[in-house]
């Protein structure tokens, strides 16, 4: 149960698990390279997926001024075009996103937040990083072979991604595919890890219903990972041997350019069922720990409970479920079976309902709140915005006949950067400005924090928001060039061009906010402890950064839930979750409980 | 203050691009306004979502935002947040509604759906075939039966991989280089069919599209209801000349679309000419793209020339791909 009405003494039970060893580091290099502690390996791989993220949103740049500006620049050829989207696309969903959420704050938050002193497999854990750093080098030596990196599209769909129709169908295919091997070989010993360590090294008092929203999400979040990357895995295996070996799991007799190939039997519709069987929880392990994140965000910055926690965990333990049964909402034209359509077309509204209501119960914890409008809140907000406009999109692809004119075109790419690219980097964005006091023991600049917040939020929204209406005249997706038509009778030329004007200057405020960065971990203000009065264990650590075991001698003992904010009775608007009861300052003249 | 007047004006500015947009759903050209009202549906529904939720949102940051200063919390103001971690009632009619909501959106695109799935009996067939990156057609001919195929036969003197000895085939009209016509007001049923990689026929106008799946037969259905010359897009990634894999389709009162399908070629008739063909074509400049490579030297298909020199745009050479 949670602890909605509180401050009985809540009975703690004995500790149950000895306290774990730690080990510990006795050179530099294991200190800070080869370093088992997660906040160490949460750095790492929050630094390796932001500078890859880099590269994604460098292609993303060029791929906009190749649609902005058609045939203005000569080095981007219609090879190169589908190579940046391909780059652009699995680096954003992959090796940004997910690394960032899970490997970057999964491992950062997970110990503090349960109180426990490291993840439970500091070794594996360690090695999960290394193994992501080599998927990251394979995928990026890609760019210098022959032939260059894959643009078959991040969904990487067969025939066509081994045939030599398209770019990089040799060496850049094969190379993609072995780096998402390794990325899944190493996510899954982290995942591992902070499933294990949620479940059993959780300190004492912190039953699951009082674990906050943020652990709630990352732990869904990694359970889907845990079932959904293994069949990315065993196709990516599979499209190796196709390609290498000449084997035929996807691939049917084909003719290609007037010439039979050896090929003959497989199905390219068996290689979609096995991507969206992976690809559309994947965008639930993006979103989930996002949901997670925000609500805290949005309590602490509002000083107020997260409204309707127990229907908060349900909505995300039954979003996570119900993922797994809505996949082929990508593939309402691939040629499956039409009938599926009723099933996931079904499936995909009923999901609606559950994130609906996620939205309403973040909407409702603003109301009545006590709201700062900090940079964290800011991103909140903004990201219940872009969130509220991406979902709602996603109600018209999600209700199969819609979707019939609609997929594969601009409308698609509007959707999802809404939905999993804007709105979960706003919360990113939150959390970075939320917990860097945290991390690093000083503040981010607030000036340049508000000129970030400002251009990213407004900006994204102009870039994506005109889009969906491409989308409804028809222009298609991953075209180089959509050249002279008859079915665009109101241009769109100006239309292109400003979204790439407006997705450069969001770009731009990037390099602020990693300037900003930079020169406040150096120079920032220093920051009080919890600066913000959050009541979760990260905050309640003996030193700021937290040091190696996290906690002092004694590991915290928590009574309640993380969201005791402005509690009738209590003096101060925050209980920290490990305030023994009877050391909470009470007002006087207050119903004395 | 402002921060809830922006959040106001993002709500506002949304509805006012809705209403005001240019860019809008092109004139339709086929049965399936149903589509259409489903999109129409689904905007009645979600729009007013989208408003009223950014709306409170505005609303919270007005009426709730912290007196004291934006970076430090405020202990002991008298502007406490008030508590009341939950509110069964709420919640659920909340759900209630929501779930209505999205009923509401649900029901009439299964109807549509099924509509769209369940093929007319009066429906003609006719094939669409995608191959990188170009279009070909195949009119079922007097019998009204299109002959079966298999990939395995396709050569240069067989463009569709057509069984010679199926009789429902020889009469099979083939079209490549040229445009596809369709009848207006006859519903058609539209095999889809690819040689190599995913392609995707979509006609904006027409709303429908489908994927080719090499190994497949998929399909949709439609009725033209207007005249007119409609650019035919691939909506399915296929390779570095996607972009420029278009067609045009030409919707025809019957007697011209009679007078044009009398003009065309059968299977037939095309390996008849072939064989008349045969032995001058050999100084006719091919690029390796379309070359017959089954009997070196051997004709090269007028159809095949035909379409390489259709196709549009600037495409990209077989040998410019791989590289
Ligand atoms: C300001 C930032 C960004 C810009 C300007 C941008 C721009 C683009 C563009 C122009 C395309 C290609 C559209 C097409 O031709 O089909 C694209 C594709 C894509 N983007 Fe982004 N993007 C941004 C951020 C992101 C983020 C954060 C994500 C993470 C989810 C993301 C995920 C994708 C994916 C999955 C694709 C599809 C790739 C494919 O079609 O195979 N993007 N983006
Ligand atoms: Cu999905
Ligand atoms: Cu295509």
């Amino acid at each position: 149960m949670v602890d909605i009405t509180q401050e009985k003494v809540e009975n703690v039970g004995p500790a149950e698990v000895p306290e774990m060893e730690l080990y510990h580091a006795h050179s530099w290099w294991t200190k800070y390279v080869f370093c088992q502690d997660a906040k160490v390996i949460a750095i790492q791989y929050g630094g390796t997926a932001v500078a890859i993220g880099m590269v994604g949103l460098i292609l993303s740049w060029v791929m906009r001024l190749q649609l902005g500006f058609p045939e203005t620049f000569s080095f981007i050829s219609p090879e190169a075009y589908l190579q940046f989207v391909t780059m652009h696309g699995m680096i954003m969903v992959i090796y940004l996103l997910t690394a960032l959420f899970l490997g970057g704050f999964g491992n950062y938050l997970i110990p503090l937040m349960v109180g426990a002193r490291d993840m439970v497999f500091p070794y594996v854990n360690m090695l999960s990083y290394w193994i992501y750093l080599l998927a990251v080098l394979i995928l990026v030596a890609s760019f210098f072979v022959p032939g260059g990196p894959s643009g078959a599209g991040w969904t990487l769909y067969p025939p066509q991604a081994i045939l030599s129709g398209t770019p990089g169908s040799g060496a850049g295919i094969v190379l993609m595919l072995i780096s998402l091997a390794f990325f899944i070989v190493g996510f899954t010993m982290g995942g591992l890890n902070y499933v294990v360590t949620i479940l059993q090294a959780r300190t004492r008092g912190m039953t699951l219903m009082r674990m906050p929203l943020t652990i709630w999400g990352i732990f869904t979040a990694t359970v889907l990972a845990l079932l959904a990357f293994p069949a990315l895995f065993v196709s990516a295996i599979m499209m190796t041997l196709d390609s290498v070996l000449g084997t035929s799991f996807f691939m049917p007799a084909i003719v290609e350019f007037g010439e039979q190939l050896a090929y003959g039997g497989g199905s390219p519709v068996l290689f979609q069922h096995l991507f969206w069987f992976f690809g559309h929880p994947e965008v639930y392990i993006v979103a989930l720990p996002a949901f997670g994140v925000v609500s805290d965000l949005l309590s602490v910055h509002a000083r107020r409970h997260i409204f309707g926690y127990r229907m908060m965990v349900w909505a995300i333990v039954g979003i996570g479920a119900l993922s797994f049964v809505v996949w082929a909402h990508h593939m309402y034209v691939s040629g499956m079976n039409p009938y599926f359509g009723f099933f996931f077309a079904t499936t995909t509204l009923i999901i609606a309902v559950p994130t609906a209501l996620k939205v309403y119960n973040w909407t409702l914890t603003l109301w009545r709140g006590d709201i700062h409008l900090t940079l964290p809140m800011l991103f909140s907000i903004a990201f219940i915005i872009t969130f509220v406009n991406g979902g709602i999109t996603g109600l018209f692809l999600g209700n199969v006949v819609v979707d019939v004119p609609l997929s594969d075109t601009m409308f698609v790419v509007a959707h999802f950067h809404m939905v999993m690219g804007v709105a979960p980097i706003l919360v990113v964005f939150g959390a970075i400005y939320h917990w860097f006091p945290l991390m690093s023991g000083r503040m981010l600049n607030n000036a340049m924090g508000q000129f970030h917040f400002w251009v990213t939020f407004l900006g994204a929204y102009l870039i994506y928001f005109p889009m969906h209406y491409l989308g409804f005249v028809g222009v298609p997706r991953r075209y180089w060039e959509i050249g002279e038509t008859s079915f665009i009778t109101t241009p769109i030329e100006s239309l292109n061009a400003f979204i790439t004007v407006a997705a450069l200057i969001v770009g731009f405020a990037q390099l602020v906010f990693i300037y900003n960065i930079i020169v406040s971990v150096f120079k920032g203000e220093p920051a009080e402890r919890n600066p913000w009065k959050a009541t979760s264990l990260e905050w309640q650590t003996e030193t700021v950064p937290p040091g190696h075991g996290n906690f002092g001698e004694e590991a915290p003992v928590v009574y309640r839930w993380a969201y005791s904010f402005s509690v009738p009775g209590a003096v101060d608007d925050y209980i920290p979750q490990n305030v023994h009861p009877d050391d909470v300052k009470k007002i006087a003249a207050a119903e004395g409980d | 203050m402002w921060v809830a007047i922006i959040v106001v004006l993002v709500a506002l500015g949304s509805l006012v691009f809705h209403l005001m947009t240019p860019w809008w759903s092109t004139e339709i050209a086929s049965n399936w306004g149903s589509m259409d009202l489903t999109i129409d549906i689904t905007f009645w529904v979600t729009g007013p979502a989208f408003i009223i939720i950014v709306l409170f949102v505005a609303y919270c940051i007005y009426k709730f935002r912290a007196q004291s200063g934006a970076a430090e919390a405020a202990p002991n103001s008298n502007h406490k947040a008030s508590y009341e971690p939950e509110n069964k009632k709420l919640e659920v009619w909340l759900t209630v509604g929501t779930a209505i909501g999205v009923a509401i959106l649900l029901a009439p695109g299964l109807v549509v759906w099924n509509n769209y799935v369940t093929v007319p009996d009066d429906a003609v067939e006719i094939e669409v075939m995608g191959q990188q990156w170009q279009w070909g057609y195949r009119y079922p001919g007097a019998d009204g039966k299109l002959g079966t195929t298999d990939a395995r036969l396709v050569s240069g003197d067989n463009p569709f991989g057509l069984h010679l000895d199926d009789p429902n085939g020889q009469d099979d009209i083939l079209v490549e280089g040229d445009d596809l016509h369709l009848q207006l007001g006859q519903p058609v049923n539209v095999l889809l069919r690819s040689l190599d990689v995913l392609h995707d026929f979509y006609v904006p106008e027409f709303r429908a599209k489908m994927d080719m799946v090499p190994g497949l037969v998929t399909f949709f259905w439609m009725t033209p209801i207007r005249t007119g010359r409609f650019d035919i897009l691939c909506a399915e990634l296929c390779g570095t000349g996607h972009y420029a894999m278009r067609g045009n389709v030409v919707v025809d009162e019957k007697a011209d679309y009679d007078a044009w399908l009398a003009e065309q070629q059968t299977f037939a008739q095309f390996r008849a000419s072939l064989q008349d063909k045969s032995k001058n074509v050999k100084s006719v400049a091919m690029n390796d793209v379309i070359e017959d490579k089954t009997d070196g030297g051997s004709p090269v298909s007028p159809v095949a020339m035909n379409a390489a020199m259709n196709t549009v745009g600037p495409m990209p050479a077989h040998g410019a791909a791989t590289r």
